[in-house]
């Protein structure tokens, strides 16, 4: 106890002496680091701190020192984190790498995979993004076709990825490819990584309600992949991608946290509070005068304190257990309802100065208000669908029997 | 503030689950009803949980209690809700031994709480006067006569108030009907001369008594906590007890909710288990995700009530947190709990029919979840 308590004083410390003031102030969009080849800091403190939180691997805090990470235990990992909340630093660092790939290379890939790739993680050297959903292949994700053949000592790719969120800014990608097609869908699958620079790849935004264009459509036409990057075992990536999914859904699960949605290029609203929104565009002082929505607003407080109070217990829970499992859906499907419920009260609260497009009559942060309420309807679709979600906890966690569906290709196993 | 429970606390809970499986089933209170017990608990059992110190569990060592803290009562009242029990614990030990030891004065406290924790006295708290858990609402006066007080008026909804030997009763002394201020809290015997007390017959077997009041002779060693300043520590005691209770409902939604699960698993219809179908799953795995909320909010009230620098406003979020979620989520599987389960979930000899009827008690005692969601946004300031 007496060891943990010193750690936290001279994180403390360290904190009070590298982490610079104005990253103590709420993150902005334009200011979200998302590191790769050619990083854009709009904040020079930005650099800084990334640099200064990497060089002891506090990006990755409990990640192994052999690849650039902290060593931290679970416990101190913790305290780190109480007290970057404590001085409300911003996260120096936002990246699926941290957040998907990384865990998963750890557990399944092998030295020189982990060698070649997160360390750089660590340092914000490479942006990657997610090859996973295809056009065909949505909720069912496993009946993917992007087909992946051996030549030889490489790979070739060709077929097609959507939603692949940043696709057109990413370095690198973590893909989900076909490399059996005799067998039942689930074993015929490979993860496997590849330089979004190779010959054969290009990328097309999707504009989406909200009119802003995270995702995209990727192409591959004969991609040339070196053969040793494929991650775990021929045709076993399907297990692999399960784990990322679950690691997936434990950081979408954290836009019910009212953290906002920085982690998916959005930023939690400049509002603040709904209630207090509420009551200055009414004109109301001690008691908000619209009843209904008074009540409304109650419920939400209450939902988010509770799940956020189970997300901490998850926490607990998981220190001795294995980090996250199926429990993760849950998380996943409260926490992005939970999100898209605050936005519509959000509506409610500001009336018409929510409906605004662009241009006069409306202040940027109502602006924004209208654009992340629209954003906020795919995060019950991002990361597998909130009925996907409800799938996975009646199988994995209650073990009800398996749905009859009629697939040729066997079950579905989200 | 810890959110999973300490090995002592699982110590604790293994022993109580196993009691109230083994020794006070649901079928237990089938009897107590069907049998129209005159008390409505067994005085037998009660007896064997009071030897477990169920009835000292979070009153301090000087007053014979065990000082398990309220997380450990709060544990033993998630059992008792799994399997319904009818027993004085909500009445005696959650309410009026926490009224005692958190605004009694030391001569109250030796008196009355070493004979709560040796069973030997059964109290309960006089608050309701209306149909709705209103409670600075409050019109039955306690009058200052020249050697204590007068008290005349009427009780509604007090549990356990036809067996209890000594009521503590929320009266006016001063102030508006309406007002907070004024409130005084009493002690009297149950035998006093001027005190009525009717039984009720409510719908979840369990206990409760109408009480008049006329022309009650109260001493002026009667009064518990501060004259005209009753409101605060009441308050303080009904978050507790709302907490408790939240902890009791608890046990009781996920009893039915593995009820829920064994009958999808064994059901068939159209050839099949019914838990297969999409449509059942989805509503299953939304009313598991709502009491994993539950046991969260639930874990997180009572670790607080034994944190000693918790404040007021801390505790009495929480306790609006958690009475107004278990609420809601206690009806919500105690509903679907019947209509899964189809015919034979209307049936009387099938047991869910005692959960739904507990969830609309339950629900309503202390403040139903729409009073809870009200105060929430008070204490917001919205």
């Amino acid at each position: 106890m007496q060891e943990l308590e010193k750690f936290r004083e001279s994180t403390r410390d360290w904190l009070e002496e590298n982490c610079p003031q104005s990253m103590r102030t709420p993150m902005v969009q334009a200011e979200i680091v998302w590191g790769g080849r050619n990083p854009e800091y709009k904040n020079p403190d930005s650099k800084l701190w990334l640099d200064r939180l990497a060089e002891r691997g506090w990006t990755c805090p409990a990640w192994p020192v052999e690849y650039g990470g902290g060593g931290l235990g679970k416990e101190e990992s913790i305290i780190l984190g109480q007290e970057l909340a404590r001085i409300n630093a911003r996260p120096a660092l936002t990246s699926f790498g941290i957040s998907m790939l990384g865990p998963v290379l750890l557990e399944y890939g092998n030295h020189e995979q982990k060698l070649a790739h997160i360390p750089r993680i660590v340092r914000g050297e490479i942006r990657w993004c997610q090859g996973y959903s295809e056009p065909g292949a949505g909720s069912d994700l496993a009946s993917l076709g992007t087909k992946a053949e051996l030549q030889g000592d490489h790979y070739l790719i060709n077929g097609s990825k959507v939603w692949t969120s940043y696709a057109d800014k990413a370095d690198w990608i973590f893909c989900l490819v076909r490399t059996d097609t005799d067998v039942p869908k689930h074993s015929g699958i490979s993860f496997i990584l590849f330089d979004m620079a190779s010959d054969g790849i290009s990328t097309k935004p999707i504009q989406l309600i909200s009119g802003s264009s995270p995702f995209c459509e990727t192409y591959f036409d004969d991609v040339k992949v070196p053969a040793g990057n494929l991650v775990g075992r021929l045709n076993e990536g399907w297990t692999i991608a399960k784990r990322l999914l679950q690691h997936e859904r434990t950081m979408i699960s954290g836009f019910g946290l009212a953290r906002g949605q920085s982690d998916r290029g959005g930023t939690t609203s400049t509002m603040g509070s709904v209630e207090d929104a509420a009551m200055h565009y009414r004109g109301d002082k001690d008691r908000l005068s619209d009843a209904v929505l008074r009540d409304q607003i109650a419920q939400f407080k209450i939902d988010s304190a509770a799940f956020a109070l189970t997300s901490q217990r998850s926490v607990e829970e998981s220190k001795q257990g294995k980090g996250p499992n199926a429990t993760s859906s849950m998380l996943k499907n409260y926490g992005c309802e939970l999100n898209k419920r605050r936005y519509e009260l959000l509506l409610q609260a500001i009336g018409s100065q929510s409906l605004g497009w662009e241009g006069v009559g409306f202040a940027d942060d109502e602006l924004l208000v209208t654009r992340e309420w629209l954003r906020s309807k795919a995060n019950s679709i991002e990361g597998g669908t909130s009925e996907i979600q409800l799938n996975v906890i009646a199988k994995r966690v209650l073990g009800l029997p398996d749905i009859m569906h009629s697939s040729k290709q066997g079950k579905a196993d989200n | 503030m810890p959110l999973v429970l300490s090995e002592d606390q699982q110590l604790l809970q293994d022993s109580a689950r196993n009691f109230c499986q083994q020794v006070t089933p649901v079928g237990e209170l089938r009897k107590l009803r069907d049998k129209r017990n005159e008390k409505g608990f067994s005085e037998d059992i009660w007896q064997q949980m009071v030897e477990l110190g169920w009835a000292g569990m979070a009153i301090p060592e000087a007053f014979g209690g065990f000082e398990f803290g309220y997380g450990g009562l709060g544990v033993v009242l998630e059992e008792t809700g799994r399997t319904l029990v009818s027993s004085p614990l909500i009445s005696t030990v959650l309410l009026a031994a926490t009224a005692i030891s958190e605004i009694g004065n030391d001569e109250q406290k030796a008196q009355l709480l070493p004979a709560i924790v040796a069973g030997e006295l059964l109290m309960a708290l006089a608050l309701d006067e209306k149909p709705f858990h209103t409670p600075h609402h409050i019109t039955t006066s306690a009058i200052a006569s020249s050697d204590g007080f007068v008290l005349n008026g009427q009780k509604t909804f007090v549990l356990d108030g036809h067996v209890a030997g000594k009521l503590i009763v929320g009266a006016r002394t001063s102030g508006e009907e309406t007002s907070a201020e004024g409130i005084s809290l009493f002690v009297l015997d149950c035998d006093a001369p001027g005190v009525e007390i009717t039984r009720t017959s409510m719908v979840d077997s369990r206990n409760a008594a109408n009480i008049n009041f006329t022309q009650v002779q109260l001493g002026s060693d009667a009064l518990l906590g501060e004259l005209d300043k009753g409101y605060e520590g009441l308050e303080q005691v009904l978050d507790i007890g709302r907490i408790g209770l939240a902890a009791e409902m608890l046990g009781s939604t996920q009893a039915v909710f593995d009820l829920i699960l064994t009958y999808l698993k064994q059901r068939e219809q159209f050839g099949v288990l019914i838990g297969s179908f999409q449509g059942l799953q989805h509503r299953a795995a939304t009313m598991y995700s709502e009491i994993e909320l539950c046991k969260s909010v639930v874990r997180a009230a009572l670790a607080a009530l034994d944190e000693p620098d918790k404040s007021r406003q801390e505790i009495a979020e929480l306790a609006s947190i958690a009475k107004s979620k278990l609420s809601e989520v206690f009806f919500l599987v105690s509903n679907e709990g019947v209509q899964m389960h189809g015919g034979i979930g209307m049936t009387d000899e099938f047991d869910i029919g005692f959960y739904i009827k507990r969830a609309r008690v339950a629900q309503q005692f202390l403040g139903d979840a729409n009073f809870h969601r009200d105060r929430y946004a008070t204490l917001n300031s919205f």
